[in-house]
């Protein structure tokens, strides 16, 4: 007996060992070096100097504009994701013929095998003064600027978070028992009433997943503002980079990453929390 | 007579690409009858109880519900409900809201007091009182399906459907609900209609059964008269148990024909069609019309290969010699003398009613027919 149990420890030790000593040194030892940092002060010649300030935390609304650019750029982006991906994948899942339904999703998920900043590179073009207002001055609409805007960094996020967001809203909607929807519409109720009853709650956490998991991808997104946005629409990604491979202001980018963290933490916990008050027992599939 | 039918099929087909489910369908349901659609898997039972909920189109003919054809009327403005098999109860609202939810679709909108008092009558009716907050996982299968009986009831349909509502339960909960669907549908007085593959279910509820077949129906009447008057050898052989043996026409004596079994032994029997001489054909006979007696003593021997005990009754196997293995039912109680043990010789006579005669196009006139029936017991 004990020895079985021993023998039962042991195995569970070596199975877990490679997982849990890749997180503590690619995860937890990063993490309490950027706790420590944060703390600290910059060494004049830059990098980092110990001591123990909160002066990093309270220096944080110099970077202002880059929190309040994220912060409403991630959910909006986020958002936008979301409206696009539901009747992507409610015609995938619902509505899509049966034979050609994994063609569809192939699809949807073929432009990953492409790295997202050649796809990005590509935006820059289409956007850019040879692109789409080349074309618009060609029909008679001039100085059209659509690449460097909020709008540009907007466009190019639903296009690359997409299929991660259509993803688990389609496994959602997949799994709906379609007799739930023949029960809605066999008690009286139109076909708007059923979605909005039972398809859109039933599928709420599959767009929980879907929103928090590009949400929090957002909240650290630093590629698509730098190529789409210039310099004018910055990120907290953005301001990270500057930080600590520009100015080497190590503490204060520590600051920031951190609080960056705990946005996202937030952020999980609350969809998790309503997605969970929505549909029942169900919780985002994410953590 | 002159009463609009609940139901009606007028010349009802329908087609999934070149599979015909349902071909040429006429039938009409009186008011506050209990119809049950009976039938093996795939005889378009479902296909016609579907077409009545809205969520079929026949390929031809018309529906009508209370004389008013449904063509065109999606599922929501039928004036029917359906209890669905496994139940397809909402499992993000609770009970009451559960079956507050057809209560909530009605326009013009009802108030949320009448909403909320015609839900707890509701639940009081299928004796779930108090149970309305609780959620759908929380429940029994057997609470479970009377949620989706009130569901259904709550909104006053003019017509229930039930798509096998009794095949997830266990046989004794099956057997309660039998009585307790009965008793409601008695007490609201509207009409059920329930699909089924289970032939005991439906004998034992419905006032009408509607046995069908390959997408047509093949008889409809009372239970007593599928039972005694099976109109052809699917339903002689699909309701109840019986034992068919292989014959051929012998000669005819008035109303009656004469069968010669397989061993050559000849039996009369009544038939419902005109039967050609030397005609194959198979004779029902019901294991309980069949009777015990000391060897000599019937019209067949045999000898007692099985018993199964149980309680009441007794059920025999019993081996003939020439026509193959009989079921015989005996009230074994009496006197002890319809005890008999396996491997005991026994004479088997024909006690109750005249035995059924029907053309058997399977049977090639020398081949004892199988019974199915046997092959579970031994």
């Amino acid at each position: 007996m004990r020895r079985n149990v021993l023998r039962h420890n042991l195995l569970t030790a070596l199975l877990l060992g490679p997982a849990t000593a890749w997180l503590v040194v690619f995860l937890v030892l990063p993490f309490v070096a950027i706790a420590v940092f944060s703390v600290g002060e910059r060494a004049p010649e830059g990098g980092y100097q110990a001591a123990f300030t909160l002066t990093q935390y309270a220096n944080l609304p110099a970077r202002a504009t880059a929190f309040w650019n994220t912060m409403v750029l991630a959910p909006a982006g986020a958002l936008a994701c979301l409206l696009v991906a539901y009747p992507v994948a409610y015609y995938l899942a619902l509505r899509a013929p049966e034979r050609w339904r994994l063609i569809l999703l192939a699809l949807v998920v073929i432009p990953f095998w492409t790295s997202l900043l050649m796809r990005t590179y590509a935006w820059m073009y289409v956007l850019g003064g040879r692109g789409i207002p080349a074309l618009l001055a060609y029909v008679g609409f001039d100085d059209v600027r659509l690449i460097n805007t909020p709008g540009a960094v907007l466009l190019g996020i639903v296009y690359g978070y997409l299929p991660l967001m259509i993803l688990p809203i389609y496994v959602s909607l997949e799994r709906l028992d379609r007799r739930l929807l023949e029960a809605s519409a066999d008690l009286g109720a139109t076909p708007i009433s059923t979605f909005l009853g039972v398809t859109l709650r039933l599928s709420l956490p599959g767009v929980m997943t879907g929103f928090s998991l590009v949400m929090i991808l957002l909240l650290g997104e630093y590629l698509i503002p730098t190529l789409l946005g210039g310099g004018k629409v910055f990120f907290i990604g953005n301001a990270l980079v500057d930080l600590f491979l520009q100015s080497r202001n190590w503490p204060f980018g520590s600051a920031i990453a951190i609080t960056l963290v705990l946005v996202s933490v937030v952020v999980l916990l609350v969809a998790n929390r309503i997605s969970t008050r929505l549909s029942g027992a169900r919780r985002v599939d994410l953590i | 007579m002159t009463a609009v039918p609940d139901i009606e099929f007028r010349g009802v087909t329908k087609r999934y690409g070149s599979v015909t489910a349902v071909s040429g369908i006429d039938l009409a349901i009186p008011p506050s009858a209990f119809v049950a659609l009976l039938g093996p898997s795939g005889c378009g039972k479902t296909t016609c109880l579907r077409m009545i909920g809205g969520f079929e189109q026949p390929s031809e003919g018309a529906v009508f519900i209370r004389g008013r054809d449904m063509a065109g009327t999606p599922p929501y403005r039928r004036p029917v409900n359906m209890v669905f098999q496994q139940y397809a109860l909402f499992p993000h609202l609770d009970v009451e809201d559960n079956i507050a939810y057809g209560l909530r679709q009605a326009r013009p909108r009802l108030s949320s007091r009448e909403i909320s008092l015609r839900a707890g009558e509701a639940l009081a009716m299928v004796r779930l009182a108090g149970y309305g907050r609780r959620k759908i996982h929380e429940l029994s299968g057997g609470q479970q399906q009377r949620v989706a009986l009130a569901r259904a009831l709550v909104n006053k349909p003019a017509v229930l459907l039930l798509d096998e509502p009794l095949a997830a339960l266990d046989k004794k909960l099956r057997t309660d609900m039998q009585i307790e669907l009965q008793n409601l549908q008695r007490e609201i007085g509207i009409t059920f209609v329930l699909v089924t593959h289970d032939q005991e279910e439906a004998l034992s509820m419905s006032d009408f059964v509607c046995v069908m077949n390959g997408g047509r129906i093949v008889q409809l009447g009372q239970p007593s008269e599928i039972y005694d008057e099976p109109a052809d050898l699917f339903v002689a052989d699909f309701v109840g148990k019986t034992n068919l043996l292989s014959g051929k026409v012998a000669g005819h004596s008035g109303d009656l024909v004469e069968v010669a079994l397989a061993d050559g032994t000849v039996i009369a029997a009544r038939k419902r069609t005109s039967l050609r001489q030397d005609e194959a054909v198979a004779v029902s006979l019901r294991p309980e019309a069949l009777s015990l007696g000391a060897p000599g003593s019937g019209r067949l021997n045999g000898i007692v290969r099985n018993r199964i005990f149980l309680g009441s009754t007794a059920e025999y196997a019993i081996e003939v010699g020439g026509i193959g293995t009989l079921l015989a039912k005996a009230d074994h109680l009496i006197g002890g003398r319809n005890l008999f043990k396996p491997g005991e010789p026994v004479a088997i006579g024909f006690t109750s009613g005249t035995p059924l005669a029907f053309p058997d196009p399977k049977n090639n006139g020398t081949n004892q027919r199988e019974n199915k029936h046997v092959e579970i017991i031994s």
